[in-house]
C-alpha cells in the first residue's frame, strides 16, 4: 500500500537501534520464530553503533553463581537506588544475567577466567562482587553483525525514526521516519515494535563546550524518548538525572571500575581516598561533587603508586576498549599515570537507565505502556543496566515481541497523522534564512545546563523551563541546507522534549532523593511519605505534558539491614584523627 | 536571518595519498556513527565534512590503508 505516494515497508517486528540492546532483540526475535519478518532500523551503521561502537572493557553487573545470587543483586541494586526500583524486573534481570553470559561467550565474546576456568569476577560495588573484566571486548559489534546476518534480519541503516504510530485501539502500528543522507521520508507498518535507542546523552553541554564532546554516543540524543513521549507511552523518574564521573575534559569514564580491582582510587587534591566505594550510585556522585567544589577539590584518579607492571596492564585495557582516543589525550597532556594524578570532573545531565534510573517505563516483560511497544537497554526504565542489561532485556523485548506480533494482523495506518508527520520532518528543508540546527541545539543545552543541572532550585528551574519553552516557539525558524543538517534538525526537536521533560520532571518531585542526580536544594531533605514512589510523565488527552505518580511494587527481596547502606560512602575519620 | 560561515579545526585528518576512497572505498564513511565523512568531489578522498566528532575512532581502526588519523577535538586538547 501507498500512504501520501510513499510506498509503505510491512513488517511483523521493527526493532529501532542497532547498538547494544537492538541487535540482541532481533536475532531473539528470529530465534523465536525464523518466519517472522523481523527488520533492524539504525541511524548510524549498525557495524559500528550505540555506546558500545569500539567494544567494552567490562561487564559491571554481573551475577555469576558462587560469587552473588540474584537475590543479593536485587537487593544492591534497590538500596544504591534509595528503594524506587521495580524490583520484578530487576529480578528478571538478575535471573538472565548469567545464561546471557553464557549464550555471548559461546558466541565468541571472551571474559576474563582464572587459572582455574572461572570467571574472574572482582569487586566494585558497596556490597557484593558483581564485575568482570573482558579485556578483549574490542570484537562485541562484530560479533553482534554476524549473528544478525546469521539469522536474516532485515538492516535498513542511516534512518532516523522521528514518530512512532499507532492504531484506533491504541496498539502500536509502525514508524515514520527519514534517510539521513537523501531526506527521503520512510513510513514502515509493524504489529510489534521494540525501541533500542539508547540514552537521552545530548540534553546537557559538557563543560568543554564541545558538542559532541557527551559521555554518551552523541547518536544517542533522545530520539527514543521523545517518540515514546509523543506515542503516549510513560516515562518514569525522568528526575533522576543521569551524572557521572569522567576525566575532565575527556568524556570517558576514569574508571574506576578497571583501575579499582588493580589498586587505583577516587582521591582529592591531597590523594586521599573520601568514598568508600566507586561504584556509580547518586550517593556517590554527590560525595564526589561535595570534594570537587570543596577545599579538597578537584577530585582525581590516582593510580601513580601502583606498580610499573599495573600501570600497564591499566593502560592496556583503558587506551584500546571503550574509549581508545583516551591514551592520546593523555600524550597531548603529557600526563603519564606513573607521576600524575589525573584530573576528574561530572558529566553533563542525561536520561540513561543504563547508569541511574530514569526511561520508557517497561515491566518485567520488557512492554511500555503502549500495546506493541517494548523497550530495552539505556532508554528503557530498568535501573543500572549496562551492557549486559541492554542484552539481557534485548532478549526479554525479542521474546514479547514476537509473541505479541503472532497473534495480530497487520495494523491499518493512521493516514492523516503520517502525512502531519511528513509535513514536520521536511519543513526544515523549506525554511529560508533560518537558525542552523547547532546554533539551536547549543542554546538549549546550555540553558540545561544553566538551569537545571544539580543542585537544583525551584526558581531556577522554573525560568529555565520558560526559555526552553521560549526555544521550542523558534522551531519553525529551524533550518537545514542538506540531508545531514536536517538529522540534526531532527534531533534538536527530540533535544527540547528531553530539555522540557528534565525540567518539569525535576519540579515534579518535590524532594531531594538519589544524592547528586535529585538534589534540590529547597527540598534538601528525602520524603518517603509523599515521594516513594515513581513518578509518572506523560502527554494527556489534550496533548499537554502530564506527571502523575506510580507506586513501587511490593518488593520481593526485603533489603534488611543493609538498607542504608549507601546513605554511608563517606570514609569516616576515626575519632582521634 | 543572514547567516555567516565559521572556518574549525577539524579532528579527523584523512591521509590523501593512502585514502583509497577514489577506487570505491566507503569503509570510514560508513562505519562513522555520527555520518561526518564525505568524498570530497573535488579530490575523490574521504574528508571530515562536519566538525560533530565523539573521537570513537571506528574510522581509523577499520581503514585498510591506515590513512585516517583521529585527533582530539583542539577545544579538549
Amino acid at each position: 500500500m501507498n500512504v501520501s505516494n510513499i510506498p509503505v515497508i510491512d513488517t511483523d517486528v521493527l526493532v529501532i537501534g542497532g547498538g547494544t540492546a537492538g541487535p540482541m532483540a532481533a536475532v531473539t526475535a528470529k530465534e523465536q520464530d525464523p518466519s517472522l519478518k523481523v527488520m533492524l532500523l539504525e541511524k548510524a551503521n549498525v557495524k559500528r553503533s550505540g555506546a558500545i561502537s569500539m567494544g567494552m572493557d567490562g561487564l559491571n553487573n554481573a551475577i555469576v553463581p558462587g560469587h552473588s545470587t540474584p537475590e543479593q543483586y536485587v537487593k544492591e541494586i534497590t538500596i544504591a537506588n534509595d528503594g524506587i526500583v521495580h524490583q520484578p524486573a530487576l529480578m528478571a534481570y538478575a535471573q538472565r544475567s548469567f545464561p546471557m553470559i553464557e549464550k555471548l561467550d559461546s558466541w565468541g565474546v571472551h571474559f576474563q577466567k582464572d587459572e582455574t576456568g572461572d570467571y574472574d569476577m572482582k569487586k566494585v560495588h558497596h556490597l557484593g562482587t558483581y564485575v568482570l573484566p573482558m579485556p578483549e571486548g574490542h570484537n562485541v559489534k562484530k560479533i553482534l553483525y554476524r549473528r544478525l546476518r546469521r539469522n536474516r534480519v532485515q538492516i535498513e541503516n542511516r534512518y532516523q525514526a522521528t514518530r512512532l504510530l499507532k492504531d484506533a485501539d491504541g496498539r502500536i502500528a509502525g514508524m515514520v521516519g527519514v534517510n539521513t543522507r537523501t531526506a527521503e521520508p520512510i513510513i514502515i507498518r509493524a504489529k510489534a515494535v521494540i525501541m533500542a535507542t539508547g540514552a537521552a546523552g545530548r540534553i546537557g553541554l559538557p563543560t568543554s563546550g564541545y558538542l559532541f564532546g557527551t559521555y554518551e554516543n552523541p547518536a544517542n540524543n533522545g530520539d527514543g524518548h521523545a517518540m515514546a513521549y509523543h506515542v503516549g507511552a510513560d516515562l518514569a523518574n525522568l528526575e533522576c538525572f543521569q551524572i557521572n564521573p569522567l576525566l575532565k575534559d575527556y568524556n570517558g569514564p576514569a574508571c574506576a571500575y578497571v583501575t579499582g580491582p588493580l589498586g587505583g582510587f577516587t582521591a582529592n587534591s591531597q590523594g586521599e581516598r573520601f568514598i568508600e566505594c566507586d561504584y556509580w550510585s547518586g550517593q556517590m556522585m554527590l560525595e564526589f561533587f561535595k570534594e570537587l567544589e570543596g577545599g579538597n577539590g578537584p577530585v582525581f584518579l590516582k593510580l601513580d603508586h601502583l606498580a610499573e607492571e599495573t600501570i600497564q596492564e591499566i593502560e592496556t585495557v583503558l587506551h584500546t576498549n571503550e574509549r581508545p582516543s583516551r591514551g592520546r589525550f593523555h600524550d597531548g597532556r603529557e600526563t603519564n599515570y606513573r607521576q600524575n594524578m589525573v584530573e576528574m570532573h561530572i558529566s553533563e545531565v542525561g536520561f540513561c537507565s543504563g547508569h541511574s534510573a530514569s526511561g520508557v517505563w517497561v515491566d518485567e516483560t520488557g512492554a511500555t505502556t503502549v500495546p506493541g511497544l517494548f523497550g530495552a537497554g539505556d532508554m528503557a526504565s530498568v535501573a543500572h543496566a549496562y551492557m549486559l542489561g541492554a542484552f539481557v532485556y534485548g532478549q526479554i523485548c525479542g521474546e514479547s515481541a514476537a509473541a505479541f506480533a503472532k497473534e495480530r494482523d497487520l495494523p491499518a495506518l493512521d493516514e492523516a497523522f503520517i502525512a502531519a508527520e511528513l509535513e514536520r520532518i521536511q519543513a526544515p528543508l523549506k525554511v529560508a534564512d533560518g537558525i542552523p540546527p547547532s546554533q539551536m541545539e547549543y542554546k538549549v543545552r546550555r540553558l540545561v545546563n544553566d538551569y537545571l543541572q544539580p543542585p537544583k532550585v525551584t526558581k531556577k528551574m522554573e525560568i529555565g523551563l520558560q526559555r526552553i519553552l521560549a526555544v521550542r516557539d523558534d522551531l519553525h525558524l529551524l533550518q537545514a541546507t542538506d540531508p545531514h543538517e536536517l538529522l540534526r534538525a531532527l534531533e534538536v526537536h527530540s533535544i527540547i522534549d528531553c530539555a522540557e521533560m528534565a525540567a518539569r520532571a525535576s519540579l515534579y518531585r518535590t524532594e531531594s532523593r538519589w544524592g547528586l542526580y535529585h538534589y534540590r536544594v529547597d527540598c534538601p531533605e528525602q520524603n518517603d511519605a509523599d515521594w516513594f514512589c515513581h513518578t509518572r510523565l506523560y502527554k494527556d488527552e489534550n496533548g499537554n505534558m502530564a506527571h502523575g505518580k506510580r507506586p513501587v511494587a511490593p518488593y520481593i527481596v526485603e533489603l534488611g539491614e543493609e538498607k542504608d547502606a549507601y546513605q554511608k560512602l563517606r570514609v569516616q575519620k576515626a575519632a582521634n584523627a | 536571518m543572514p547567516t555567516a560561515t565559521q572556518r574549525t579545526s577539524v579532528p579527523v585528518i584523512v591521509d590523501e595519498d593512502k585514502c583509497i576512497a577514489d577506487k570505491g572505498c566507503t569503509v570510514c564513511i560508513d562505519v562513522c556513527p555520527l555520518d561526518v565523512l564525505w568524498i570530497n568531489p573535488a579530490t575523490g578522498k574521504a574528508h571530515m565534512r562536519y566538525d560533530e566528532c565523539w573521537y570513537c575512532m571506528p574510522c581509523e581502526a577499520d581503514c585498510p590503508t591506515d590513512a585516517v588519523k583521529v585527533e582530539i577535538p583542539y577545544l579538549l586538547r
